[in-house]
């Protein structure tokens, strides 16, 4: 199976996830009422090692390790970005968790985390459901 | 005596051998208790960044969790809505990567716990105590993220109400801190940028003015 490695890597990404503390949701209160500077720190670190890569790729047109060329897509700007995140923001510092942690959460035993995770699917679903009448295909 | 100068010798061998293994054992088991302590943010945020190259260089895959969500949407309940008819099949990675990090989340607190209390900024802390919260030993508040409280009022706001905000604006902001906040920074993106400094104006007003509110509600 091709995506096992994808598997092996969430493992490796779940436990960074609970180790460095960023599915914590007293972490992310300390975040948001600026008591703490670990998330930034977290979030600030991983940016600069992301670009670093990123750049390092481009510049050396470094391919996949299997030999494919490794594409980047810009993003394109539309309102939903503010409005959506400024939705997602307040549910972060709700649940205390963005979607990558949700799973981490559920995973280190917090059971019930799960009815958030069923919720934020019921959420992407009804997005969907209205996507063409706020979404940017709207516009 | 050829004979006991060779005993002699493989006792010494023997001896070494075993100290070298002990030496290992040793090693592993101090670098273990190493591991359980909390991690400093800079090597939390080095593995995390860490998590863009290795995708790109194993598939030219984009770090985006959120995406997975609506993957799980065209797999299980499209519905027939366009915006879930695509070919999800070739998403599928996306879900063995998160089915990754739920493991991952389980060997960390079965294997890899830290012994100790959470550290929790005093000031956090007490401010969380007058909204009513009072266990601060694990990584989420036990007085909230329990089974018990899922059909109160507590648990509809905190699960329900805070579940479905995370999905739907994390789908309608086109990201979430993983495809946004870092891919999307680290490809120099600024959609990204606005994206997150909405996540962040959100977290704010909900943290610091929305909270109160909702601890006031459910006390």
């Amino acid at each position: 199976m091709k995506n096992i490695k994808y598997l092996v890597v969430g493992i490796f990404f779940g436990i960074v996830f609970v180790k460095a503390e960023i599915i914590s949701w007293f972490r992310i209160q300390e975040m948001f009422q600026l008591t703490s500077f670990h998330m930034y720190g977290v979030i600030g670190t991983a940016v600069v090692v992301g670009m670093i890569s990123v750049f390092l790729i481009k510049k050396f047109n470094i391919k996949t390790f299997s030999g494919e060329a490794i594409t980047f897509e810009d993003k394109k700007f539309n309102k939903g970005q503010i409005i959506g995140g400024l939705i997602f923001g307040v549910g972060w510092a709700i649940t205390g968790a963005c979607p990558g942690p949700l799973f981490a959460q559920i995973g280190s035993g917090f059971g019930v985390v799960s009815i958030t995770l069923l919720s934020a699917i019921a959420g992407t679903w009804v997005y969907g459901k209205v996507s063409h009448k706020i979404g940017p295909e709207n516009e | 005596m050829y004979k006991s100068a060779i005993s002699e010798s493989s006792i010494f061998a023997v001896v070494r051998i075993h100290y070298f293994y002990s030496e290992i054992i040793r090693t592993i088991l101090i670098m273990m208790e190493l591991i359980k302590q909390p991690w400093h943010w800079l090597a939390g945020g080095i593995m995390v960044g860490l998590t863009v190259p290795a995708l790109l260089l194993l598939g030219n895959k984009k770090f985006g969790i959120s995406s997975s969500l609506r993957d799980i949407c065209a797999m299980c309940i499209p519905a027939d809505i366009p915006f879930f008819k695509y070919d999800w099949k070739k998403k599928v990675w996306n879900l063995f990567f998160v089915a990754g990090i739920l493991i991952g989340g389980f060997i960390a607190n079965r294997f890899l716990q830290n012994p100790n209390d959470m550290v929790i900024a005093q000031k956090t802390q007490a401010i969380l105590f007058q909204y009513g919260v009072k266990d601060f030993t694990g990584l989420m508040p036990a007085d909230i993220f329990s089974w018990h409280n899922l059909f109160t009022l507590k648990g509809f706001i905190f699960f329900v109400a805070g579940g479905f905000l995370v999905g739907f604006g994390t789908r309608y902001a086109g990201g979430c801190t993983s495809g946004h906040s870092i891919m999307g920074l680290s490809n120099l993106q600024w959609p990204s940028l606005v994206a997150t400094m909405a996540f962040m104006a959100g977290g704010f007003i909900s943290a610091n003015f929305l909270l109160p509110v909702i601890f006031k509600l459910i006390q």
